[in-house]
């Protein structure tokens, strides 16, 4: 793997004419999997239940044939109802869930910002959340120390760095995972549900950080209910529905024909679009 | 897992394009595609592992600053637990062969809970390690392996302090000291691949059978009294010597035994014994655990 030191000295940011190179590919793919019933599952649940047949785990497809193309510096945006496999797809191409069948090609360094946000451990403090995240991230030490600064500035979290995650409000939370996930340089950047982080002044901030990375010919797929916010950043658009790809175009259209089917009209916004 | 090939994008276009396209993409290109028998690709999966090992480490030092490890008091408190269990089984055993100990017991005795503890403590520690990784696996693609790793490696820093433990203990107990106690260090090893092997293996079992955790501790001290530790390996009487045999870390433990208090080479069938289950159970853990991986997060 050749490191990041690459795009530090030769700043890859010359932007190039979006829709120039594929960078990210999904072809055909399917993905299912089996997931349990039981919350917690136990040894000893397993043999009370031995002979009685019951069945408790459940095969879920959550992508079916889906296949599209993300070209350098788009965004993609994602919508569709719960359960629709929008986070599957997004967690396929960040190489977290491998296809059960299809191929999926990744040109460039990810950056994810999941549902779930950053910080493994809640025990742990911000400062050692941040760095065993970017060192499972694959960055390196010294790339982390270089960047660990700008993080936590643009977090605004400097006084709480040092003390344990489980002391956050959820907004904090939002902004360092927010803050971790632009802030590492990636090439392509994969956004679930995160933009209703924190207060307006800070997703005022992080919309001008988006607009910037895609400016720098980066690359970012977006999931969200936030309609507006599709139609404000995003290039194109995809429609999900049930594990298939039901629509792909420009997200005007997207937006009109996804509230249509929704049935409940245009100005139907959820309330994060205020 | 991640599927990652190693390759500049000089690979991917026509020559002459390559150059340009090269910092535009600054080389790194992922394909992720099904798993054949559920095993990812072993040779990217292995590259991966081996440039996130940083992390293992980190990990293991974020764990142990939690214990307060650095600090002199931090250190005593994890040495006097095994030391106090060595005291309670000296009395216990001393009792039972009515204070007919050879010579240099109190030390075999020692040594061998030291370094049985430092093989359950990796066994201990691993078996939360992805279920307690929890948003870490479900939003980063990483060579899991590397949690149950780093447990091991916790395990390994605080045996080190043990060892200097057992330093004075060694030389008052009179045992001889002589180049041939440079064996250890491969028969800590063996035991390092055995715990590593089995680590991987009950962290990936856990995130099926949650309770796992709970039997744990009964399995380890049966293990225990099943290793040569209260006990000599010559003195396990011959209908129960194949006991020796099929436990992975007896061999290894008769051979640590045989090393401290004879000042001798060990036997080579006990370090062939260990090595080959070592290797067997470092191979089977990981092909298990990468075999499941991909399940890890749609499960927790």
């Amino acid at each position: 793997m050749i490191s990041l030191s690459v795009s530090e000295t030769a700043s890859p940011a010359t932007p190039h004419a979006p829709g120039a190179d594929t960078t990210i590919r999904v072809e055909d793919v399917s993905v299912t999997y089996r997931t349990s019933l039981e919350r917690k599952p136990t040894f000893k649940s397993t043999l009370l239940r031995l002979g009685r047949r019951e069945r408790v785990v459940r095969e879920v497809e959550a992508l079916k044939n889906v296949s599209l193309e993300v070209h350098q510096g788009s965004v993609l945006g994602i919508v569709g109802a719960n359960g629709a496999g929008k986070s599957t797809l997004v967690r396929t191409m960040a190489g977290i869930l491998p296809p059960s069948v299809g191929r999926v090609e990744v040109h460039g360094r990810v950056s994810t910002l999941l549902a779930l946000g950053v910080g493994f451990n809640r025990d742990l403090s911000g400062r050692e959340n941040v760095i065993l995240g970017g060192l499972a991230a694959g960055l390196s030490r010294e790339q982390l120390h270089a960047k660990y600064d700008e993080i936590v500035e643009f977090a605004e979290l400097e006084d709480f760095m040092d003390m344990p995650m489980r002391t956050y409000s959820s907004g904090m939370y939002g902004r360092l995972g927010f803050s971790v996930a632009v802030n590492m340089d990636p090439d392509i950047l994969l956004i679930d549900e995160a933009l209703s982080v924190g207060d307006a002044k800070f997703r005022k901030k992080s919309f001008e950080k988006m607009r910037e990375l895609c400016a720098q010919a980066r690359t970012i797929v977006l999931v969200s209910h936030a309609l507006g916010s599709i139609e404000q950043l995003c290039d194109t658009a995809i429609w999900m529905h049930k594990g298939e790809l039901r629509m792909q175009s420009d997200p005007e259209s997207i937006v009109h024909a996804y509230t249509k089917f929704l049935d409940v009209g245009e100005d139907a916004f959820t309330m994060e679009d205020l | 897992m991640t599927t990652e090939i190693e390759t500049t994008a000089r690979d991917i276009v026509p020559p002459g394009e390559g150059e340009e396209r090269h910092v535009e993409w600054e080389g790194e290109q992922h394909v992720y595609e099904p798993h054949r028998v559920g095993i990812p690709p072993l040779g990217p999966y292995v590259r991966e592992l081996w440039r996130r090992r940083e992390f293992a480490f980190e990990l293991s030092r974020t764990t142990l600053r939690a214990q307060h490890f650095e600090t002199a008091f931090g250190q005593l408190w994890l040495v006097l637990n095994p030391l106090l269990l060595a005291f309670v089984y000296f009395l216990l055993v001393d009792i039972l062969r009515h204070g007919h100990r050879p010579h240099g017991f109190f030390a075999h005795l020692v040594g061998g809970i030291f370094v049985y503890y430092f093989f359950s403590g990796a066994v201990r520690e691993s078996v939360k390690s992805v279920t307690g990784g929890g948003r870490l696996v479900l939003n980063t693609a990483f060579p899991r392996i590397l949690l149950p790793l780093s447990t091991v490696i916790t395990a390994f820093k605080r045996f080190v302090p043990t060892f200097f433990i057992y330093i004075p203990i060694h030389l008052i107990s009179g045992l001889p000291v002589t180049l041939a106690d440079l064996w250890v260090i491969p028969i800590v090893l063996t035991i390092a691949m055995t715990a590593a092997g089995v680590s991987m293996f009950v962290a990936a079992l856990q995130v099926y059978f949650r309770d796992v955790k709970s039997f744990l501790p009964y399995v380890l001290r049966i293990w225990m009294y099943a290793s040569p530790i209260l006990y000599y390996a010559n003195e396990i009487p011959n209908h129960w010597n194949w006991l020796l045999k099929a436990n992975p870390i007896g061999s290894p433990l008769a051979a640590w035994s045989e090393v401290l208090q004879k000042g001798h080479a060990p036997p080579p069938v006990d370090m062939l014994v260990g090595l080959a289950w070592g290797a067997g159970l470092l191979v089977t853990g990981a092909l298990f655990f990468m075999s499941r991986e991909r399940d890890f997060a749609v499960r927790l």
